[in-house]
């Protein structure tokens, strides 16, 4: 699970990279690397494992999850005063919420892209514009953003540790890393639907 | 001083328990959290009542007994200390005070108070020992550790097993005390002879129990009156990815 969502950490930056194009006024380069990461044969395999990871993360995630709450049927009433750290408490809903957004995601672009919903594969430029002219998904996308930071900050951190890359002087300097990491990366998809508010 | 305690009673491990509420009038801020609880047990005694069932044995921090869950800490509000440990000093007066016991699947309630902690005992004969003649006290004095090391293993040797971090942790996961008992033999030359198969064992038998997995929230490490650290819980990952 940990391997996985660092593959998963790792694409975003990507993604972010093509994302940030929708702000040209001219759709051609956004259109050339939306072609490009979809013909490009080492792409197309590198799909392929970026499904088979969010597969993994996603099961992975929810069988483990299951198999906690199993762990404690009775639960406290006095409930848990432990200092923990706060977004480690809510990771089974921040990613679920990820989660619903990535469907919602590939209902808009990658369904139309197989065929299975309407639309112009070779024109995600304009779609995606489109998209964020309407308020209500702007707002969902904002959202969205800011818990996929909330997840990703505890994540990172998390991944090290599970690995067993737990070291007196790097582990405070992948600490600062997630921090900056989760809320570069979720604020940079952000401020695409901001400027593009503004710019209108 | 006075408190208002809310403990949970039940008869056996089959029956289906509830808190019940105690008025405890003359409190002194010098006893012990268990020598209050002796002195409701004594009025309970004789009122003809069943005295709270509560396990405890050393009063001395060292054994690992006196596990209960008080206020949402285990082993209540003050860091790095057992039960038997806490003062009644830290409780204001007139404070209701909530007094659970440790919560788990494998932790079942045998009564009152007193949980089964057998699952421990179960990972730890699954391959907390060296089972190779490792000598007497000067054999061990000729093999060289190095400080950092030694250190290291005696930090994670002083967990006492009283499983207040399976009881903090949000998914009841013993990785804190598995992985203190991993290391603790990681770190030795003796141990590392039968590391590999160690390791794999141990952790096999805490999923057989059913105790759940670490998510790494750090509670553990908050709430381990010994202070054990997460970071034995990194050695005992890489340990296990090594066993393989």
């Amino acid at each position: 699970m940990a391997l996985a969502g660092l593959f998963l950490i790792t694409f975003l930056p990507v993604h972010l990279i093509i994302n940030l194009m929708l702000l040209k006024s001219d759709p051609a380069p956004f259109t050339a690397a939306a072609h490009f990461m979809a013909t490009f044969p080492i792409v197309r395999i590198f799909e392929v494992v970026l499904f088979a990871a969010i597969l993994i993360h996603i099961t992975y995630g929810i069988f483990l999850q299951i198999k906690n709450w199993l762990a404690r049927p009775v639960g406290y009433v006095s409930g848990s005063k432990a200092e923990t750290s706060f977004f480690s408490r809510f990771m089974i809903w921040t990613g679920s919420s990820v989660l619903i957004f990535l469907i919602l995601h590939f209902i808009n672009f990658y369904f139309v892209k197989l065929g299975l919903v309407k639309g112009n594969p070779e024109d995600f430029y304009n779609m995606a514009r489109n998209l964020f002219a309407v308020p209500a998904y702007s707002y969902i996308y904002l959202v969205c953003f800011a818990v996929l930071g909330f997840h990703l900050y505890h994540a990172f951190n998390s991944a090290f540790q599970t690995l067993g890359l737990n070291h007196r002087i790097w582990t405070p300097v992948v600490k600062i890393i997630a921090l900056f990491y989760s809320i570069v990366i979720p604020a940079g998809f952000a401020c695409i639907p901001v400027i593009l508010w503004i710019l209108r | 001083m006075k408190l208002t305690l809310k403990i949970w009673r039940q008869k056996n491990a089959k029956s289906k328990g509830n808190f019940e509420t105690y008025q405890m009038d003359s409190v002194s801020p010098e006893m012990a959290f268990l020598e209050m609880l002796d002195s409701l047990n004594k009025r309970l005694v004789e009122a003809d009542k069943d005295p709270v069932a509560f396990d405890h044995d050393c009063r001395e921090g060292i054994c690992g007994s006196c596990g209960m869950y008080i206020n949402g800490h285990p082993h209540g509000p003050v860091p790095a200390i057992t039960t038997c440990h806490l003062s009644m000093r830290f409780f204001k007066d007139g404070e209701t005070v909530w007094i659970e016991p440790w919560r788990a699947k494998p932790f079942p309630v045998i009564k009152d108070l007193i949980v089964d902690r057998t699952a421990f005992d179960k990972i730890q004969t699954a391959g907390g020992y060296i089972s190779i003649n490792t000598g007497a006290a000067p054999d061990a004095n000729n093999i060289p550790v190095n400080k950092q090391n030694s250190d290291k293993a005696f930090d994670s040797a002083v967990c006492i097993g009283c499983g207040a971090c399976v009881a903090a942790c949000k998914n009841a996961s013993a990785m804190l005390f598995v992985s203190a008992k991993v290391s603790q033999f990681a770190l030795l030359p003796q141990g590392r002879i039968e590391a590999k198969e160690r390791v794999k064992a141990m952790v096999d038998m805490m999923d057989e129990v059913g105790f759940g997995n670490c998510s790494n929230t750090g509670a553990c490490e908050a709430e381990c009156p010994k202070e054990i650290k997460i970071s034995n819980i990194a050695r005992m990952n890489r340990e296990f990815f090594k066993a393989f």
